[in-house]
């Protein structure tokens, strides 16, 4: 199964109906820290902080009853 | 012609206690929910949920409320917690369905709505967390708000759309299944692992696409069809259906959720009006949903019945432009910035999509969840298949705080919330005014101890007065808004007023 190596993803083969003519910047309006202003590796420190830590063992413990 | 329409969503949480995986279920799901209904002052045994169909007004003769068990306080008292069943004063039930605890939204008429109630669930799901943490000698309880455990299971969230009667079903299979097979790039809630137990290394658009085997079909916890036909309105059943759609994922970002109830009721609208005249069916539509789920890049393509060969977002697109030619055809909108709302997100996330799929990291759960895995994969070096990344999709959906990532993210400001913190405090305990979820959860805020039971269409009170049950049905979504009895509930002393009122002619 494929790994993902996380490729720009393909365009369109036929152009979109309406495709603005836009930068490919996050859109207007947007707040201004969304997204990719935001320093992914402080995300990653903050995270790093919560995250549980024996992983295997966390995720070995999660284990559910099927629903519906 | 417009986005507005009778709709709820249930959330079945995914239930753990750290480091004994072997912890009861059931009891504890039944625990989370008694909590939480003791609380409120509400009783949590199963006769708070009205299971009678049907009957004619006043016709439930003859039953006796046990008042032995009545007394809220006595949690444990509860003859068996795996029975507890509410309603609650914003109009949603909560109980025990299966091994999970079930949150089932009140009925809500736009998309933002469904949104403020879907998070008010979530902060009922924690604060259940919080009150059992409290109670000495409790082992600790954590809710995840998603809806697979990477062994082999998963558990539901599911949408419920009102539908009239006679659009024929037909109709409904053959529009919908291009529209559900496709729309996970949009609401998809991402899962680490391929395949039903996560055998397969790798990240898929859904949390539950590999969980479908059939295309339409009646079952919802085995051989999972995309189409489910259960057929049980809670309405009047000549007039309505309720489309129960089992195929969506637990959806954390507003965004998301808006557009997952937004688009499907659009189509549901076309349907319904006769405008999508195109045969836009797949082939094999099984294997083209885990297709386009196990593809983040969005290249996959899958087949047309006619024989066009397309991607998930050009079908999402064909939708989208239907919908718009739909919409401008037909005005008579009541609703028309809820509608221009989702029409305008729909198609800045199908765009955005289109030229880098991480511009919609604040937008999607499946790209903000990826976004994050990848900051790891490319920092420490991991592989799909490393614990760690499996870790964080499950802590992903930790409906704490301190815990939960989707909350550091908000935190963060790294997401678009479409609604306030305020919004949906305030929803835990009011019901939406504008269906018949405001006079069933104003029933049970004003006469918590005279409510016998409650169901989605109807409210039945135990008056001391009066030697029989009360039943009150409400069959019909669109009565019992605050506009029509509001003022009655306002002014009724107690419910023998009420019922007077009721019984008034208009």
């Amino acid at each position: 199964m494929p790994g993902q190596e996380h490729a720009k993803p393909q365009r369109r083969d036929e152009e979109p109906p309406e495709t603005p003519e836009a930068p490919p910047t996050a859109p207007a309006g947007a707040a201004v820290k969304e997204g990719l202003s935001d320093d992914i590796d402080s995300v990653l420190d903050e995270i790093d902080g919560v995250l549980e830590s024996n992983a295997e063992e966390f995720v070995r413990g999660f284990v559910q009853k099927g629903g519906q | 012609m417009t986005v507005r329409r009778i709709m709820g969503l249930e959330t079945e949480y995914g239930i753990s206690v750290p480091g004994d995986p072997m912890a009861n279920p059931m009891f504890l799901s039944g625990q989370v929910v008694s909590v939480y209904a003791a609380a409120q002052g509400i009783r949590s045994n199963q006769s708070s949920w009205d299971y009678a169909f049907e009957d004619p007004l006043r016709d439930a003769r003859g039953w006796q409320l046990d008042r032995q068990t009545a007394d809220p306080s006595q949690l444990t008292d509860v003859e068996d917690p795996t029975l507890a069943n509410v309603v609650l004063t914003n109009g949603a039930r909560y109980y025990v369905d299966h091994a999970h605890p079930e949150y089932s939204s009140p009925e809500v008429t736009l998309p933002r709505d469904a949104v403020i109630w879907d998070r008010a669930g979530d902060a009922i799901a924690l604060e259940s967390v919080r009150l059992l943490a409290a109670r000495p000698g409790q082992p600790p309880v954590n809710l995840y708000k998603n809806n697979a455990d990477g062994k082999g299971q998963s558990y539901g969230t599911h949408e419920n759309y009102l539908m009239p009667r006679r659009t024929p079903f037909p109709d409904i299979v053959r529009g919908l299944i291009p529209f559900f097979v496709t729309r996970q790039v949009v609401c998809g809630a991402g899962r680490v692992g391929l395949g039903v137990d996560s055998r397969g290394a790798g990240y898929q658009l859904s949390q539950r696409a590999d969980f479908f085997e059939t295309e339409v079909g009646l079952e919802t916890t085995l051989k999972r069809p995309i189409i489910n036909t259960r057929d049980e309105p809670h309405a009047v059943a000549d007039r309505y259906r309720r489309l129960h759609v089992i195929i969506g994922d637990a959806n954390h970002l507003d965004v998301a959720t808006l557009l997952k109830t937004g688009t499907t009721s659009l189509v549901l609208g076309m349907i319904e009006d006769g405008h999508l005249t195109e045969d836009w069916s797949i082939r094999r539509p099984v294997a083209a949903l885990q297709t386009i789920s196990h593809d983040p890049t969005l290249a996959a393509t899958v087949e047309l019945v006619d024989g066009r060969t397309v991607t998930a977002l050009d079908v999402q697109w064909m939708y989208l432009e239907a919908a718009r030619a739909w919409l401008d055809a037909r005005g008579e909108d009541p609703e028309p910035e809820a509608t221009a709302e989702v029409m305008g997100l729909w198609e800045e996330v199908l765009t955005g999509l289109g030229r880098d799929v991480m511009s919609c990291a604040p937008l999607l759960d499946w790209v903000a969840k990826l976004k994050l895995l990848e900051g790891y994969r490319a920092r420490d070096g991991l592989a799909w298949d490393d614990h760690r990344l499996a870790a964080i999709d499950i802590q992903w959906a930790d409906v704490r705080p301190e815990k939960g990532l989707v909350h550091r993210l908000r935190d963060r400001g790294m997401l678009r919330d479409l609604v306030s913190p305020e919004e949906v405090k305030a929803a835990q305990a009011t019901p939406p005014e504008d269906t018949r979820a405001w006079f069933r959860g104003e029933c049970v805020r004003r006469f918590t101890s005279q409510v016998f039971s409650a169901s989605w269409d109807s409210v039945v009170f135990d008056v001391p007065s009066r030697a029989s049950l009360q039943r009150v049905p409400i069959l019909e979504p669109e009565r019992g808004t605050r506009a029509q009895v509001g003022a009655l509930l306002e002014q009724s002393a107690d419910v023998g007023e009420l019922l007077r009122g009721l019984a008034t002619p208009e």
